[in-house]
């Protein structure tokens, strides 16, 4: 008996370490050849609104694949989920630039064969081989939407648009100024220095030296007394320029919307030192129990009528040039509102989300990482 | 139906014969609750904060390591932090102490039986909509252009800029929380016995006297009961300071959120966590010694 336990133990140790370079192996997986039947169903893990019922019953009756869709709240939460349970339980993450670089190199995401996407080619080519999906030429997913942060202000503070960030510094407007509470929200300030303070040496505002962290905190410190509230969620901020107790801050479009419907007199711009942004991407797990229904799914969202949808839906922008004609015909001027149309240029000035490493692009070793970022972040907001 | 009536005079015999397998009875299925969930989180939590994050790939290691403890030790901001925290919640429950003892001697000892429902109904009232709703109509209230600061202008006053500050905090929490003063502190002043305030007064004491020295002391087991709630619920809270608070308003609760659901640090976060542990335990303790688990 105990013999036979002692077997039965030595057979269940051997067993699991005979399937840890299987494990490894698919860390490795080769990208589909081609798009074979659908498995029936996909699983998804996006952002609240990726998967409306507008598009998503076409594509069911189209392929047959049953779309289970899990909403995830933050960059973080979508980075869990396509970790949990060993990484086998979704098949597809609409997963923005901070999230991308993790799932890759967590080898949660698999290689995408770009020959399977037939709209690819249509995209803006900023959007084709991005270096927050793409690493050593490899493809790990397909680029979907993306907008910009943008500085908002109240028009009756400030006849023309602000040419500078400068004024979410400004002591000028202390008590008035409002930007997120979040860790990445460093870059933006980076960005500024970049132009600002040009002598730090800032190329990249992700990637930054404890120097030019130093430089940037004691920035945001300074800034710290003029805010009013770092807010939490887009609502926060429609409501504290509802009030009047913020009169600019950082923001995305979609409260510009918001609020300029609600007749408050507010504006949104970019200035002159550019702007952060997000760029999301749809990656397919490395362990997708459904891959072929996963590609279906990415062809599905990437045709131009599906890009407008979600733009107009989310107030973002395609990354397909030939859903401009489409946003038009749903919405008249859709295309024009959500910067469909808008030149290279446009694009050129947003510097996207992507996760800080200590590998800086210029091959150096002592950029700080995002859980350095997140404690700075901490002491910087107090 | 006899067969069952004679299994259950069994049982019941059983049970008042053996007096601790009855209390075992009563007894097993919270028990197994408490152990089971309670005391298991407790213990995960204290495992946990000696763990460590894998920068890249975000798994957890687990071993023992006092890397977390280091850094929260090192970094001052962690300690302003706490003494916040801890510095908010013991004014609050001052606040409350103080606005509650005019409001729960009223009601048990001023107003009548019609007057005194009524009282008990406002207490209880607002406990029955939800904590955002109420926290969110502080927000507006508060607010630059709120209630607060149209009511001071129409009095000829200045505005006052309080919305998103640790002063509203302050206010929210005091008014959150007071409902939780006010119930034990009103069950404790009912139960002195009135026989005692005539014989104060009959010994010459007056209002203030009588106060002071009888219904004050016996009342402080309440009072301290209501202060385990009121202190307790505010060190743990994150969604106030979420709300109301502005910069410089985090308390443990939001550093605790951040690196559970931003960081993904789950070991950092226990380390901070067990810091409120220690503090209820050293308040608990304290509230043993005034009595206030007599009055609960």
């Amino acid at each position: 008996m105990k013999t036979g336990f002692k077997r039965q133990l030595a057979r269940l140790v051997l067993g699991l370490s005979a399937s840890l370079p299987v494990a490894q192996g698919a860390a490795a997986v080769q990208p589909l050849s081609m798009i074979g039947q659908g498995e029936g169903t996909l699983n998804v893990v996006a952002w609240e609104g990726y998967a409306q019922d507008d598009w998503v019953k076409p594509f069911e009756a189209a392929t047959g694949c049953m779309v289970h869709a899990k909403y995830a709240g933050s960059s973080d939460e979508m980075v869990a989920l396509m970790r949990s349970g060993g990484g086998g339980q979704y098949d597809v993450v609409s997963a923005s630039g901070d999230a991308t670089l993790r799932l890759i190199f967590g080898h949660n995401v698999q290689p995408i064969n770009m020959a399977l996407i037939p709209a690819w080619k249509n995209f803006i080519p900023q959007l084709q081989s991005p270096d927050f999906n793409t690493v050593g030429g490899v493809h790990y997913g397909v680029s979907y939407e993306w907008g910009p942060n943008t500085l908002l202000y109240n028009t009756k503070t400030f006849s023309t648009a602000p040419a500078s960030w400068s004024v979410i510094y400004d002591p000028k407007y202390a008590g008035q100024v409002t930007v997120p509470d979040n860790p990445i929200q460093i870059a933006d300030a980076a960005l500024y220095l970049s132009k600002a303070q040009p002598a730090l040496g800032i190329t990249d505002p992700y990637e930054l030296n404890q120097t030019q962290m130093d430089a940037v905190a004691a920035l945001l410190k300074a800034q710290a007394k003029l805010i009013k509230k770092y807010w939490a969620l887009a609502s926060d901020e429609i409501q504290l320029f509802t009030s009047g107790d913020a009169v600019v801050g950082a923001a995305w479009p979609y409260q510009t919307n918001t609020l300029q419907a609600a007749n408050v007199p507010v504006a949104d711009t970019i200035p002159a030192e550019g702007a952060t942004g997000w760029a999301d991407t749809w990656m397919i797990s490395s362990k997708a129990p459904h891959p072929n229904c996963a590609y279906m799914w990415i062809n599905w969202v990437t045709t131009p009528k599906v890009q407008a949808q979600q733009a107009i839906y989310f107030g973002e922008t395609p990354a397909n040039t030939l859903a401009c004609k489409e946003m038009d015909a749903q919405q008249p001027g859709a295309c024009a509102q959500y910067h469909g149309d808008a030149p290279a240029a446009y694009f050129n000035q947003i510097k996207f989300w992507k996760t800080p490493r200590t590998q800086c692009g210029n091959g150096k070793d002592d950029c700080l990482d995002y859980a350095a970022w997140q404690r700075e972040w901490q002491s910087i907001k107090g | 139906m006899r067969m069952k009536r004679t299994w259950r005079a069994a049982l019941s015999a059983f049970g008042w014969r053996h007096e601790g397998a009855a209390n075992a009875a009563l007894l097993g299925l919270p028990g197994i609750w408490f152990a089971a969930l309670y005391l298991a989180a407790i213990g995960a939590l204290l495992i946990t904060a000696f763990w460590t994050v894998d920068d890249m790939s975000g798994d957890l290691i687990p071993g023992f390591s006092f890397v977390n403890f280091a850094q929260l030790a090192s970094d001052p901001i962690y300690r302003i932090i706490a003494v916040r925290t801890i510095f908010i919640a013991s004014m609050v429950t001052l606040t409350d102490a103080v606005l509650a003892w005019p409001f729960a001697y009223a009601m048990v000892r001023l107003a009548g039986p019609k007057l005194r429902a009524v009282l008990m109904a406002l207490v209880l009232v607002p406990l029955w909509s939800s904590y955002l709703a109420r926290v969110y109509a502080w927000r507006l209230i508060l607010a630059h252009n709120g209630v607060l600061n149209w009511g001071l202008s129409a009095i000829g006053l200045p505005d006052v800029h309080i919305g998103y500050s640790n002063w509203a905090m302050w206010i929210v929490f005091s008014y959150l929380w007071l409902p939780f003063m006010i119930l034990p502190l009103a069950a404790a002043v009912e139960r002195i016995p009135p026989s005692l305030l005539e014989a104060s007064a009959d010994l010459g004491e007056r209002g203030m006297g009588t106060f002071v020295r009888v219904i004050l002391p016996m009342a402080l087991p309440g009072m301290v009961a209501g202060a385990i709630f009121t202190f307790s619920l505010t060190l743990g809270d994150f969604v106030t300071p979420l709300l109301v608070g502005g910069t410089g308003s985090d308390f443990i609760g939001n550093v605790v959120y951040a690196n559970v659901g931003v960081t993904n640090n789950i070991p950092f976060a226990a380390a901070y966590a067990t810091l409120p542990l220690g503090v209820m335990a050293v308040f608990l303790l304290l509230a043993r010694k005034l009595g206030a688990f007599d009055a609960l």
